[in-house]
Parts: structure tokens; C-alpha cells; sequence
């Protein structure tokens, strides 16, 4: 049921991004830039690629004009959760050359040896890849052998400065009495848990059971000045007025604010997850010359301002940033200063302990119907 | 011409559809990763915090059906004693909200109550969702077509001459109403309360959108444990809750159908 209204969620969604981008499509006509940066000419490679990605993940122009240039057939497939992702991978004829799984997938998927390491002499344009990402994606993929990052973001708080008076750059906040009713928590175990480890002083990626039930003691007592728990309706909710402070991703930050000017997105200073989707090429991959073509050309400069565009999340190519006007790279949610991102850490597979926050996850559910 | 044979294929749809899929939620309860184990299940029955959902989910349901019953018999009396010509019209309007998918009148009360009602009211920064009244009247509106067509079957089939009968024995409408229609129209009530009790015990998509997530029922909680929870590839937990809540459905199903069994005037749903 609920990927039923995820779905119906995309289609909204789809149809109004249609919406959106017809009546954009007037000014950017002219400068929609598909040229290679470098003036790239790429060989006829020939044969199949077939991708996996998540939806709505890529300017699809970017594929054809792939396809034109190599002559390669793209069969693209999307979908909706890394866990969706890591079935389909494990499966013995699983098909797929190519793929987008986000920071602690790609450990799983090194634990169960799925991927090959890349051949950077084939992607020249990884040297677009600020070092400062490729420091932080390093801590999921030593030495950068198997992975390059594809988009990333943070979580932090997104809030309406009309609605809240008080200073914003802590986790407290979202525990102000002041607030009852306009706050909304993420709905997902990992991010719920983080907001409130962080809050106490604690490593998001805890392993210690005793923070995990301080944790969700905390994130109990929350529940009453709770407006909800949600993910994709937070976006509407919060651009209407509707709540005064969120627990948001970056992305959906930046979506929102376009919406309404008087929202702000702050990463607390306790620290935040960041995020990362990265692009992979599969140990079993039946074209791994065109994988490998496929990730250069996502890297080239102009094509990569391209997609971030139009998908709305960060790209860590700096040639990409060199494109984008100021409206993106003055931004602090866009493009944080390398003072936020040292606050920020990604989440890491925790193996089997994930067990010990599912079950506080399911205690802290629980205790919902009892205390509201 | 044995007529039984129309039967098989309903029977092969039962078992392919409906007893199958029991049986494997039963496997799945009592068998984790490939091994014969009541751990999982023993340990998610003695969860008290899960108990707890159950009965948030009991009483809300309880609230819906007796809600739904208390405001469907009246417009059901009323519909049954009129011209069949205009009764027809309007439980046709009744009805037809019905046709449309049940998930997306949801999101359509959502942003009823999260932005038009609100705006209209002038509160500029306030909402009607996330409260236990708002998920409780949107499972209302989506259940009470379910009491009131059972209810106005029953009335509308009720043999007129009985109540004329009362009449000329001296009851006034009151007693007749209470003495001879109401008695007559329990098949009706107890299959409206099947239908209605049944899918609110059950519903997830109106707290999930309504209440915010805040309210976070049995339905949800199932959810929560195939998709979450079952992280290493077991599905224990899940099923076992799903039989708890079959046997809830099941329990219910057999007091309605004992309360039900001396009646001979049936009051199905059409």
C-alpha cells in the first residue's frame, strides 16, 4: 500500500514537475547546453547497458544523447529502495552493468563482493570530483577504488522564519515546547535516530545500546509536540505554513524554499548525515566499456550541471558548480562551506545491530498510541 | 446438469487466492530463514507495546462502526419510507463517493483538512489533521456506506402489513418502531457492523494520511514489520501479527454470524 501512494506520490509529482518545466521551458530554451565541456568525442561502443536507478534520477535527455553518441542500446530500469536494489543484485542473472546505490549499500554490496573496482584511466572526467567529496566518500569506499559520487546532500532543519522566533542551529529546538504541534519528524528509523543521538551528544552510527535507548526516550518524549511523522507530504505541509520546522533533506530543502521565501535550512550544530549516491559498475557486467563511458559522460562538466538542474540535488563535480549560477553556489543548502560538511558524517551498515533501533524504532511506534 | 461444477472456479480462486496465502503467512510465522522456530512468534506475542496497538485499533474501530451506525440507521429508515423513485436518486448519491478509489478520497480529505478547511476558517497556520477526531471522522465517511446499504435493504424488504398490523392493535409509531422494525432489522444492523468493524480494524491508509503518522494503528504496525523490521530476510514478526488480527477479524466475524444465525430474513449487502 504505501509504495501504492509512493507511486501516486510520483505521479503528482511527475505531473506537476510537466507542469513546471513547460512554463520554464520559455527561458531555458536557448541555453540548454548538451555540448560535451571538453569538446569529447566518444567511439561507437555498441551492444546493451542496462541501469538501475531511482526514480526521476536523471535528465533522461542524457541518455538518448549517450545513445547517439556510442551507439549503445540503454535499457534503464528504476526503483525505489536500496533494499529493493540489493534483491535484485543478488539474484544469479541479475543483468544489470550499472547502478546507484547510496553510502552504506556500497558496503554491503563490498561485503558481498558484488561490484569491480573502476578504471580510472576511462573516466578522465573523475578529476572533476572535489576532493573534499571523494575524502568523505572514502570512509564507505577505501581509497575511492569501486565508486564515484553521483549527487548528495545533508539532513538538517528547514523552518519558517515567520513561525519561529527563536534562534535556530540545534536539534533542541525541534524538543521546544514552544513549537508543540508545528513539528515534524522524519519517518524513518536511521534519521529519526540520528536527530536524537546527535541531540545527546552521541555518534549517529551508535552502537551502544544504552545511547540507542536514551535515544528513543527522548524521541518518546517528542511524540507530544509532534504535528507528525512524515517524508515526501512534509514538503507541502511546511511550504503552506502548515508547520514551522522540519526535519528535511537537502534537496527537498532547496525544492521548498523555491516555493515559499520565507523558509530557511539550517544543518545543526551538532552535527547531520551526509548523504551520497554514488554510481557503481557491477562485478557480473556484461558491457563494462560502456559502463565505464556512461559514468565519464555523466562527469562531464556541462552535463552534470545539466542533471543536477534538473534533478535538484547536489553534484560534487566542481566543473558542474562552475556552470550553475549563484542562486546555486552561494547557497549554503546547495553547496555547504566545508565548515558545515565537517559536522557531517554518512551512515554506516551497521550489520546486524540495525536490529537493536528497528526494535526501539517499533517501541517508540508504540508508545505513539499512548501518548497523544 | 450438475450446477456444482459452476462452482470449481470460485473454489480454485478460495484456495489459490485466499487459503495459499494464509498458509504462508502461517509458514513464515514459524519458520525463520529455513528454521522450525517459535521464538520470533512467542516473543512478538509477549510484547505488551503491541497489545497496546491492538486495542488503540479495537477502540477506534469500535468508535467507527457504533458512529457509523448510530448516524446510517436514521438515513436508511428514512431513505426505505420513501417513494422508490427518489429513495433510488439519493442512495444513489449515497453510493456513489464508493466508485471512486478509496486512497485517493483519503488524500482528498487530507488536503480538505490540512489547507481548505483550515484557510476557510482563518486559521492560517493551524490544521485539522494529525488528530484522533479527524482520523475517526474520515473512517466514518469511508465506511458508512457499508452500514447503510445492509440497513436499507433490510428496511426497504420489511413486510409493510406487520407494521399496519401493530398499528391497529394500538401501537403508536414509537412502540411499532422499537417493538417490530427494529427486531426485524437486525440482520441488517449485525451485516452493516460486519462490514463496517471488519475494514476499521484493519484500515492503515486513513491514520497514515489523516493522523500524520501519529496514529499509528495494528495495520500500520504490520506494515511497519514486513518493511522494517524484517531487515534480515524474516518475515516472522509480520505474519505472526497478521494472525493475530485474522483471528481478531475471525472472532468478530463468529459472534456477528451466532447473533445473526436465528434469522431468516438475510440483509446481504445488495
Amino acid at each position: 500500500m504505501k509504495k501504492l501512494l509512493a507511486l501516486l506520490l510520483a505521479l503528482l509529482m511527475v505531473l506537476s514537475f510537466a507542469a513546471c518545466q513547460k512554463e520554464e521551458a520559455g527561458e531555458a530554451e536557448e541555453e540548454a547546453d548538451y555540448s560535451f565541456a571538453d569538446g569529447d568525442q566518444y567511439e561507437q561502443i555498441g551492444g546493451e547497458l542496462n541501469i538501475l536507478n531511482w526514480g526521476e534520477y536523471i535528465d533522461e535527455e542524457l541518455i538518448t544523447l549517450f545513445e547517439q553518441e556510442t551507439g549503445v542500446k540503454v535499457n534503464y530500469t528504476e526503483l525505489t529502495s536500496n533494499e529493493e536494489m540489493l534483491i535484485k543484485l543478488r539474484a544469479a542473472d541479475s543483468p544489470y552493468d550499472l547502478c546507484f546505490p547510496s553510502d552504506y549499500t556500497i558496503e554491503k554490496l563490498l561485503n558481498e563482493d558484488l561490484l569491480q573496482p573502476l578504471d580510472m584511466s576511462k573516466i578522465p572526467n573523475a578529476k572533476n570530483i572535489q576532493t573534499r567529496m571523494l575524502e568523505v566518500t572514502n570512509t564507505f569506499d577505501p581509497g575511492n577504488k569501486y565508486s564515484l559520487p553521483y549527487m548528495w546532500g545533508t539532513v538538517g532543519i528547514l523552518y519558517n522564519t515567520t513561525m519561529v522566533d527563536d534562534v535556530v542551529d540545534s536539534w533542541d529546538i525541534l524538543w521546544n515546547e514552544k513549537y508543540a504541534g508545528q513539528i515534524w519528524q522524519y519517518d524513518s528509523v536511521r534519521d529519526a535516530f540520528a536527530v536524537s543521538l546527535l541531540r545527546l551528544g552521541y555518534d549517529m552510527n551508535s552502537t551502544n545500546p544504552d545511547q540507542i535507548e536514551a535515544a528513543k526516550q527522548e524521541l518518546i518524549k517528542q511524540i507530544p509536540l509532534l504535528k507528525g511523522l512524515g517524508t515526501d507530504n512534509i514538503r507541502s505541509s511546511i511550504i503552506n505554513g502548515k508547520a514551522a520546522l522540519a526535519v528535511i533533506y537537502s534537496g527537498d530543502a532547496i525544492m521548498c524554499m523555491d516555493e515559499n521565501e520565507d523558509l530557511a535550512y539550517v544543518v545543526p550544530k551538532e552535527g547531520s548525515n551526509l548523504w551520497f549516491d554514488n554510481v557503481v559498475v557491477l562485478k557480473n557486467a556484461k558491457n563494462v566499456e560502456a559502463a565505464h563511458a556512461f559514468i565519464n559522460f555523466l562527469n562531464d562538466g556541462n552535463l552534470a550541471a545539466r542533471n543536477t538542474e534538473y534533478i535538484g540535488y547536489s553534484t560534487p563535480s566542481q566543473a558542474a558548480m562552475d556552470r550553475l549560477d549563484e542562486y546555486y553556489t552561494k547557497s549554503d543548502t546547495f553547496n555547504p562551506s566545508d565548515e558545515i560538511l565537517s559536522r557531517c558524517g554518512v551512515y554506516h551498515d551497521l550489520g546486524a545491530f540495525i536490529e537493536v533501533y528497528n526494535k526501539a524504532w517499533d517501541e517508540f511506534k508504540a508508545a505513539m498510541g499512548s501518548n497523544n | 446438469m450438475k450446477r456444482k461444477y459452476f462452482a470449481y472456479p470460485y473454489i480454485l480462486w478460495m484456495v489459490l487466492f485466499i487459503a495459499v496465502p494464509m498458509l504462508f503467512i502461517l509458514y513464515y510465522a514459524v519458520n525463520v530463514n529455513g528454521e522450525w522456530t517459535l521464538t520470533k512468534a512467542w516473543a512478538t506475542l509477549s510484547d505488551a507495546g503491541r497489545w497496546r496497538i491492538l486495542w488503540l485499533s479495537v477502540k477506534m474501530a469500535f468508535e467507527t462502526t457504533l458512529i457509523c451506525l448510530v448516524l446510517g440507521y436514521p438515513i436508511a429508515y428514512i431513505l426505505s419510507n420513501m417513494n422508490k423513485t427518489v429513495a433510488g436518486f439519493l442512495s444513489v448519491l449515497f453510493f456513489v463517493p464508493m466508485w471512486m478509489n478509496f486512497v485517493l478520497r483519503t488524500y482528498a480529505w487530507q488536503a480538505i483538512l490540512e489547507y481548505f478547511l483550515p484557510n476557510l476558517l482563518g486559521m492560517k497556520n493551524g490544521t485539522l489533521t494529525g488528530t484522533e477526531a479527524s482520523v475517526l471522522m474520515v473512517l466514518v465517511y469511508n465506511f458508512i456506506p457499508f452500514m447503510i446499504m445492509p440497513l436499507y435493504n433490510t428496511l426497504s424488504k420489511l413486510d409493510k402489513s406487520l407494521l399496519e398490523a401493530a398499528r391497529d392493535l394500538g401501537a403508536n409509531s414509537l412502540i411499532t418502531f422499537v417493538r417490530v422494525v427494529l427486531p426485524l432489522s437486525v440482520p441488517g444492523i449485525v451485516s452493516g457492523i460486519t462490514m463496517v468493524f471488519i475494514p476499521a480494524i484493519t484500515a492503515f491508509t486513513v491514520p497514515a494520511l489523516i493522523g500524520n503518522g501519529k496514529y499509528h494503528l495494528y495495520g500500520n504496525e504490520i506494515e511497519l514489520a514486513f518493511k522494517t523490521l524484517s531487515g534480515q530476510g524474516d518475515f516472522a514478526v509480520g505474519s505472526t501479527l497478521s494472525l493475530i488480527l485474522l483471528l481478531c477479524v475471525l472472532i468478530s466475524t463468529l459472534i456477528m454470524n451466532h447473533v445473526d444465525k436465528d434469522q431468516q430474513q438475510g440483509g446481504q449487502m445488495w
